[in-house]
């Protein structure tokens, strides 16, 4: 019984302090402590979110398309970054720093750039993504190439594997573990690369309508479109998880007596 | 006629000599123990006999042909089992099949006939870390034998497992190879093992690691438990305690 008690509490405690959050916003908001106009009620919040959601899917439906070009582009392209750099040392000696030099430039100070190079439409956007997302893969995968065992490779080698065979039998699903980590990391940078990348201009997706309620001062509009924007983060994050498990049905299995 | 034969192979690694004209041969059929202490070069030999290190000087022929520095003609078995995490046992264990270029389907449907043979059972559809260290050997050991039925090159393949076990899959081994007849060279530093294991022992020493004797041990196969207790077995001990001194 106490043991059941002990189980319940640890289910619900991660959501204990949301609650808890919640009611003491909601609390000062109602009782006046802070103007509606500064900080809306989360009660606001979910009736803004309830009124505009016809609008604000038609906006996610762009930012997601946005966000998932972008991260299959840039997936595709920190893969076959990671595959030359693993494969050819001097490329890796070349690319390496310059690739960890365009991380350290801020999305925001290139986004305007891109707008202007690249005009209004989607492919400043998704430019911008790929310049976010590609990184922690390429990284990521990198890794994941190298941490491969050399024994392994060699009794490969041995059995008279090529070049090809080595990468597809023991590089690649070694790496796998690693790259699903580059992933998510890289699904949450896409949206809110997407995002950053739609303030600076454009004509539909969250960030667009983001800086229209800012105008107007819409303050609950914009609470809502930014647990609106987390939860699209969170649930995409899950999705990563879900498919890590479902590609990796190894690291489920348990040890069984023999 | 031999099997596989090393003439007069020297290898040096760094510029430094670590093995020293080493010619050792293996009949069809024969288990064959290379016996020495660690660090004397026998992981050297049998990377110059699998084709994965080129020697310095010397030939490595098999059935009479120059393979010197060619992969892919005998297989590999190293202490670790290398059984790749990812793939299920079966996935494993026809891999040799599939870099050769054989089907999927096709090379799992032939692997998985040897499961019984070789006391593995059930285990086709498991992951390895499901499997105790004993039957991954055995796994691993089916791998290395459907890699090349010609000649197999074993190292240390049971010194990392417990005492016990390692005792039952003597036994085990002994009853696979009466069938298999696989022609088998087989590092070791335990005594006892090559004793039991081998039809001769070539012992390793010195610095450049070179043959410095061969023994034979006379014993019928298939070998009885009670052989590592005998005198035989004691004299053969003492014999090569002494010439490894």
């Amino acid at each position: 019984m106490k043991k059941k008690l002990q189980n319940i509490i640890n289910k619900i405690s991660p959501y204990f302090a949301i609650v808890v959050i919640l009611t003491i916003w909601q609390l000062l908001s109602s009782t006046g402590v802070v103007p509606k106009y500064m900080l809306p009620s989360p009660i606001d919040v979910v009736m803004a979110f309830i009124n505009d959601f016809p609008l604000l899917m038609e906006h996610a439906q762009a930012t997601l398309t946005e966000a998932f070009l972008g991260l299959t582009i840039g997936t595709a392209l920190g893969f076959v970054i990671a595959v030359l750099m693993d494969r050819f040392n001097f490329f890796y000696k070349s690319v390496y720093p310059i690739m960890v030099m365009t991380q350290t430039v801020p999305t925001v100070a290139i986004a305007p750039l891109l707008v202007l190079w690249l005009g209004y439409g989607i492919l400043p956007k998704i430019t911008l993504i790929v310049i976010t997302t590609f990184f922690p893969i390429a990284v990521s995968l990198l890794e994941g190439f190298k941490s491969a065992d050399t024994d392994a490779i060699n009794l490969l080698k041995a059995m008279g594997a090529n070049r090809l065979q080595c990468f597809i039998h023991i590089k690649l699903p070694s790496a796998l573990n690693q790259f699903f980590s580059g992933l998510r990391i890289s699904v949450s940078y896409s949206v809110v690369g997407a995002v950053v990348s739609e303030w600076l201009g454009g004509f539909t997706g969250l960030g667009v309508y983001m800086t229209r309620v800012r105008k107007s001062y819409s303050f609950d509009k914009m609470f809502a479109v930014i647990f609106f924007i987390s939860a699209i983060s969170l649930i995409l994050m899950f999705a990563v998880s879900f498919l890590k498990k479902a590609s990796m049905p190894w690291e489920n299995t348990k040890k069984e007596n023999y | 006629m031999n099997k596989l034969t090393t003439k007069n192979i020297t290898v040096f690694y760094d510029g430094s000599k670590v093995i020293d004209d080493i010619s050792i041969e293996l009949r069809q059929g024969e288990i064959v123990s290379i016996l020495g202490v660690s660090g004397v070069g026998k992981t050297t030999l049998f990377n110059v006999i699998s084709g994965l290190v080129m020697p310095d000087g010397g030939t490595v022929e098999l059935d009479g042909k120059n393979i010197t520095g060619t992969t892919g003609n005998v297989s590999y078995m190293l202490q670790k089992d290398l059984l790749l995490p990812y793939k299920t046992i079966i996935d494993n264990v026809s891999l040799p099949l599939i870099i050769r270029g054989e089907k999927k389907s096709k090379a799992k449907e032939y692997t998985a006939r040897y499961f019984e043979e070789f006391g593995l059972s059930g285990t086709e559809n498991k992951y390895p870390k499901q499997l105790s260290g004993g039957m991954r050997q055995r796994a691993a050991l089916l791998r290395t034998y459907l890699f090349s039925n010609q000649v197999a090159l074993l190292d240390e393949p049971f010194s990392a497992l417990d005492n016990i076990t390692k005792g039952n899959m003597h036994q085990w081994y002994l009853q696979v190879m009466e069938q298999i007849k696989l022609s088998t060279f087989l590092i070791t530093h335990d005594i006892d093992e090559a004793i039991l294991l081998s039809d001769r022992i070539y012992i390793i020493a010195g610095k450049p690691g070179k043959i410095t004797e061969e023994i034979v041990i006379d014993e019928r196969k298939p070998r009885h438990k009670d052989f590592i207790v005998s005198e035989n077995f004691m004299n053969y001990k003492k014999h090569i305690i002494k010439s490894l001194e």
